[in-house]
């Protein structure tokens, strides 16, 4: 593989470097993926590959590799070339000297009049409070510096976060920030005050007491709020006939309604992955979407922890038509279309007997014979697991899957076991697509006089075909829009009001298991938004009332079935603690599976519309990173690249290159998608491995026009393409080359590790991910090192020069590679942690994207059907001997006694050797003033214990120093040991699998000395000599020997 | 052809060459008393206040302790400003009608925090915990001066990275006991070095001069 290098030699006149550049965003599309098929077979081992481009040879990756940041990197923007910056920096040369002579100004002290208790400078203080989404709640714990909200924690007391978040409510702290969000009441686009509002309202009102409230109508996201249901509650004692609709992009009635007609009750299924010992996850990425996965992703982990002595592990499965994160830790992959999946059901409820399904029904056409096999063996290993078997079907399949997966379960007696089936947490649930329905039709058929619309964007995320812009347009009546931005659907409401950010809010809320939980306020609203109670008690004449006495009232008085009456100590500690423990719905034991129901759904999947193996599919889902388009406006999301894909700022049309090559696509072309109801959409082509073949997935959320600067006009809307027939995707869409090209900015590529170059021997010894089956891990517990690896890890102490000896805390890390699923909410943790500034898309593309933490993923095997998909976070390795360190001319990273590679950005001069000098390139380099200097509410979110790094800095991983400063100066004024666990990066603290292990290598009882004791252990080009402190446990699989082919 | 340079131009170009050696090195030695002086780190520069507040008056003829104002220098990084409520206490029953005081009054009055200018300002890369050097027995005196002495504050040290090094190399030299950090009268005993280093022991005092001890 030597010839992957580039010739060196080719490089341009300066001058045209950015012309260049742009050229090379049109070249790389043509890529030959006959020749990187070739090059796979001719590979040996487990063949780890990045992307496309490394193995088609292109010589862009080639690049990637041989350099710290690609080429044109270090070129100024806007076509300024490297001689013109020069030119320019000798001319201001000796001027730019005499910034450094002035003097501090003079800063000022204000302290308080009355100091409240607690209330010190420099000292955080964390409350509880929750986050929803769809309704559903996830407790957290929020840091406040000064009243300020800068970080969001897992709150370890609350079932759905064990201490872990996700990267969306990790992120939400930029939202609360976000100066795009409405900062006024406004009616008909022109700022208006809350109190014309409310003589409007009143009037409106007063005109529907005499009508009992016919004309009103509500619409809403769903909820869970006792607070919230009571005030509606209310609201209909006073209005009998008014009407509540709710919407949900990303909800789907399915599941409910299929128990509902199943088990005769409308109930939720709720998951217990801890005593899950087979899990079949079918088009659903359980571990890290929906509600309650924070909770799932801890306990399916806390099942794949192998040691010695112990190498038990659950067995996942995973049937999905576009790689998941949960797809990817899955111990079988198998690629599906969606269209195939409802027809594999049938044949693994045929295969586990259940009654009403028959093994072959004649109508139905069959599934090809590796689908056949596989659906087998899962059906025989869930059958011999019986009680501890699970099957997660996703939101998006049909109704007839989940009645076909109820009766699995029953029949598998995994009900009331590892499914646990409750009543619905929603208040009044109802099918938010009928909902929405209901309220378009009443609002053609004139019967609206006055529609309030609250926290949802219809205009922009409900099906096209409902055309909920134009009925708005055109009704009559009264319309308010209530929600954080002034968005598409505000634009075609008379008033639209600023709504209170969660963190600025009062309010309660139930998790994924029923758990009541509370939404505290950190900060006093900074737009003057409200809350949906607040705006309902003023429906209800009571508008002087706040959140607080609302949400007091609901908890006092007992109009909760959650609780009795509480008193003021009862509420504070209730506050205290973030939910009411014990609370969670209880499971109830349902009634037996209708087998009517069953063969019902059984004929209703045999009739559902077979593609042919040439039609394309269209699967339309929510986006990992923005979900249905809520969070686009938020930066760190936006630039967070997406597991699997590793794609900024934009959705694409995935496919396969199988298809790609097909439909004779290549990636960054774009295409126009024409469904068979004849809507259209136009989006560039990504190639992904690992997506099922015949299938084109599009993630929605994006193509914003009312979302704010950063969200407006990026990417495409899929919505355009939903109806409310197919809302996930269509069985046979054309696509058509329009001739366009688009860059899109991927990170996979980016800081690439060189250790596949080498002959494949070599490449073993330097291999940088470690994966072996469980067989052979009991086998030879020693496999990370075994064999091909250096026996037993290099010794790599041995030196000329005497070491340094780490007396008192040496710090290290260990990552479980077996435990990571590549969520991303560490990085999004890093980022609010470490004041990491977003960059934008050119500047993604050109590889200056500044997470100082990234989660490297890699394919392994066929390019058609990847083996494996491996996800490795790399943070610093905090090298003890460290390459940086010894080639910084100016001292700026140095090594601290405790043994962290130390960065001293005012020291830095940039001259970016440390980073040309690091094998594991985790360096970062403030290219340009990245830092929003001048948004005064950006300020408000930094971390003050965390420098707010310039241009021309280069910055890295910690291990978040100043956590363990915090803590360190603590026990040592107390004069004791820092404890095992009191010191948690961001990165560890975030992470809902617990993945990450800190501590003090030095304290032989430390949880990160156990990790590092595990065989499991190894470090990453150990053959350097570098010594890191940074570790990975390899990957332990469970494949199902059947399957083993 | 006559001489152009006189002979007495040998002289003037030796002794040239040795002005310049001296200019450099003149201009050289100025620009390095310039960075020390007290233009440059504020050392000793008086700042004006809102209130003429005198550390003279209140600590060494009134004998009030720093922690009564500073509250927090034993428990965070910063020391703290004592509220406007702070100064009430007294001064609520003492010179309540002083015209001195009565930005103290309007405070309270009006609901406004004094505003104070920041006498001893650390740059903002650099993380200064004030608590862990009470802890291990650095006096309010050794950085922030004869502060007792002080009718108007000013800076006592310059505050210079070389300042605080000197003392992070070898902290042992300015120690006391830990029950003395605030004590604006107390005296050396005879064998301080012999004690500072029993104080030192019994403190675990280290040298701590990683960049990160101090730059984060």
């Amino acid at each position: 593989m030597t010839e992957l290098a580039p010739s060196r030699t080719d490089s341009s006149p300066a001058g045209d470097c950015h012309a260049e550049w742009k050229k090379g965003g049109a070249e790389a599309t043509g890529l030959d993926l006959a020749a990187a098929r070739e090059k796979l077979a001719t590979r040996r081992g487990p063949a780890y590959w990045r992307s496309l481009e490394e193995l088609s040879e292109a010589p862009e990756f080639g690049e990637l590799l041989d350099r710290e940041f690609p080429r044109f990197a270090a070129e100024w923007p806007d076509g300024v070339s490297r001689r013109n910056f020069l030119q320019l920096a000798a001319a201001s040369l000796g001027l730019a000297g005499l910034t450094a002579c002035t003097r501090q100004p003079i800063e000022k002290i204000v302290p308080w009049l009355k100091q409240p208790e607690q209330v010190l400078p420099g000292k955080p203080l964390h409350f509880a409070t929750s986050m929803t989404l769809s309704g559903v709640a996830i407790g957290l714990l929020v840091e406040s510096h000064g009243g300020r909200p800068t970080k969001i924690e897992g709150n370890p007391d609350h079932p759905a976060s064990l201490g872990g978040t996700d990267a969306v409510s990790q992120a939400s702290v930029l939202g609360l920030y976000d100066p795009d969000r409405s900062q006024h009441a406004a009616r008909l686009g022109r700022i208006g005050s809350w109190n014309d509002f409310s003589n409007e309202l009143a009037a409106a009102l007063r005109a529907q007491d005499a009508l009992g409230g016919s004309g009103l109508r509500l619409l809403t996201g769903p909820t869970t709020s006792p607070t919230e249901a009571r005030l509606i509650g209310e609201l209909r004692s006073r209005f009998p006939q008014a009407q509540w609709h709710r919407w949900d992009p990303l909800a789907d009635a399915g599941r409910r309604h299929a128990l509902a007609a199943a088990l005769g009750v409308p109930l939720e299924a709720r998951f217990d992955l801890a005593s899950a010992d087979v899990i079949l996850a079918l088009e659903s990425d359980f571990l890290t979407s929906g509600p309650g996965a924070v909770r799932y992703a801890h306990d399916f982990a806390s099942r794949r922890r192998v040691a010695e002595g112990s190498a038990a592990m659950n067995r996942l499965y995973a049937a999905e038509s576009s790689p998941s994160p949960t797809g990817s830790v899955a111990d079988h992959r198998l690629r599906l279309r969606p269209s195939a999946i409802p027809r594999a059901v049938q044949a693994l409820a045929a295969h586990l007997g259940v009654a009403g399904v028959s093994a072959s029904p004649p109508e139905s056409p069959a599934l090809d014979e590796a689908t056949a096999r596989w659906i087998a063996a899962v059906a025989t290993d869930l059958a011999a697991h019986p009680g501890r078997a699970l099957v997660v079907a996703g939101e998006t399949l049909p109704a007839a899957v989940h009645v076909l997966v109820a009766a699995i379960h029953e029949k598998l007696g995994a009900s009331g076991a590892t499914v646990l089936y409750t009543a619905p947490l929603e208040a009044e649930p109802v099918d938010p697509l009928a909902s929405l329905a209901e309220l378009l039709a009443d609002l053609q058929a004139g019967k609206v006089d006055l529609l309030l619309i609250s926290g949802v964007n219809p205009v922009y995320d409900a099906p096209a075909d409902l055309e909920v812009a134009r009925i708005l347009r055109e009704s009559r009546g009264h319309r308010f829009h209530h929600g954080l931005y002034d968005d598409e659907t505000a634009e075609y409401c008379h008033w639209h009001l600023p709504a209170a950010h969660y963190l600025e809010s009062w309010g309660d809320a139930r998790a994924y298991d029923g758990t009541a939980s509370l939404v505290q306020p950190l900060i006093e609203p900074l737009y003057s938004g409200k809350t949906l109670s607040e705006i309902l008690a003023a429906m209800l004449g009571r508008g002087g009332e706040s959140a607080y006495d609302l949400l007091r009232e609901t908890w006092a008085s007992g109009h909760t079935a959650l609780s009795a009456a509480l008193s003021d100590d009862a509420f504070r500690k209730l506050l205290h603690d973030g939910l009411s423990a014990g609370s969670a719905t209880p499971a109830t034991v349902p009634a037996l599976v209708s087998v009517t129901a069953v063969a019902a759904a059984a004929s209703a999947i045999a009739a559902l519309p077979a593609p042919s193996e040439n039609d394309l599919e269209l699967a339309l889902r929510p986006d990992p990173s923005v979900l249905d388009g809520r969070f686009a406006n938020n930066g760190w999301l936006q630039e967070l690249p997406k597991p699997i894909t590793k794609l900024t700022w934009d959705n694409a049309v995935l496919l396969s290159p199988r298809t790609a090559e097909r439909l004779g696509v290549h990636g960054e072309q774009v295409v126009e998608i024409t469904t068979t109801e004849g809507r259209k959409a136009s989006g560039p082509v990504w190639i992904l491995p690992g997506q099922a073949d015949g299938v084109a997935t599009v993630h929605l959320g994006y193509g914003r026009t009312r979302a704010g600067k950063v969200a407006n006009e990026i990417g495409f809307s899929a919505y355009v393409l939903q109806t409310a027939s197919s809302r996930w995707g269509s069985t046979s869409i054309t696509v058509r080359k329009t001739g366009d090209q688009v860059k899109l900015a991927t990170t996979q590529g980016h800081h690439a590790i060189d250790w596949m170059r080498e002959e494949s021997e070599q490449a073993a010894v330097r291999a940088v991910v470690r994966q072996a089956s469980l067989a052979e891990y009991r086998a030879n517990p020693n496999f990370a090192h075994g064999e091909g690896h250096a026996a037993g890890g290099l010794d790599t102490s041995v030196s000329f020069h005497p070491g340094f000896e780490y007396k008192g805390y040496a710090w290290g890390m260990a990552i479980d590679l077996n435990s990571c699923t590549g969520c991303n909410a560490c990085v999004v943790a890093c980022q609010a942690e470490n004041n990491i500034p977003v960059v934008g898309k050119d500047q993604v593309a050109r590889g200056r994207e500044m997470h100082w933490i990234r989660i490297d993923r890699y394919f392994q095997g066929d390019i058609d059907a990847p083996a494996g998909i491996a996800s490795q976070p790399i943070v610093c390795m905090q090298c003890e001997q460290a390459p940086c360190e010894v080639v910084c001319p100016v001292a700026a990273t140095t090594h601290s006694t405790e043994g962290l590679n130390d960065m001293v950005y005012n020291r830095c001069v940039g001259t970016r050797y440390c980073a040309n000098n690091c094998p594991y390139k985790v360096r970062r380099f403030n290219f340009l003033l990245y830092q929003d200097w001048e948004t005064e509410q950006f300020k408000l979110q930094r971390n003050p214990d965390v420098t707010v790094r310039s241009r021309g800095v280069m910055e890295k991983c910690t291990y978040c120093v100043q956590r363990i400063n915090r803590v360190r100066l603590a026990a040592d004024r107390d004069q004791v040991q820092v404890a095992d666990g009191e010191i948690r990066t961001a990165c560890q603290q975030a992470c809902p699998t617990r993945a990450i292990h800190f501590g003090n290598l030095n304290d032989v009882s430390s949880d990160v000395v156990a990790m590092k004791k595990n065989s499991r252990n190894y470090s990453l080009l150990e053959e350097l000599g570098t010594r890191p402190r940074t570790t990975y446990l390899a990957m332990v699989k469970n494949p199902n020997p059947e399957l083993a082919a | 052809m006559a001489q152009i340079f006189p002979k007495s131009a040998n002289a003037v170009a030796k002794a040239s060459i040795f002005a310049v050696l001296f200019l450099v090195a003149a201009g050289g030695f100025a620009l390095w008393r310039l960075a020390n002086s007290g233009y440059v780190t504020r050392q000793g520069i008086i700042l004006e206040q809102p209130v003429p507040f005198s550390h003279d008056h209140h600590v060494a003829q009134i004998g009030i302790d720093c922690r009564y104002c500073h509250t927090a220098v034993e428990s965070q990084a910063s020391a703290g400003i004592p509220p406007t409520q702070t100064c009430m206490n007294c001064h609520n029953q003492l010179w309540t009608n002083a015209a001195l005081l009565e930005p103290i009054r309007a405070s309270l009055r009006e609901g406004k925090p004094i505003q104070w200018n920041r006498v001893n300002d650390l740059p903002d890369f650099v993380y200064f915990n004030h608590s862990i050097h009470v802890a291990k027995g650095v006096a309010c005196t050794t950085c922030h001066g004869p502060v007792d002495k002080m009718p108007l504050m000013y800076q006592g040290a310059p505050l210079t990275m070389k300042w605080c090094l000197d003392c992070h190399r070898d902290p042992v030299k300015n120690l006391r006991p830990r029950s003395e950090v605030a004590n604006v009268f107390w005296q050396p005993p005879a064998d301080l070095a012999a004690q500072q280093a029993i104080w030192a022991k019994a403190h675990n005092v280290q040298s701590k001069v990683s960049c990160s001890t101090c730059h984060r």
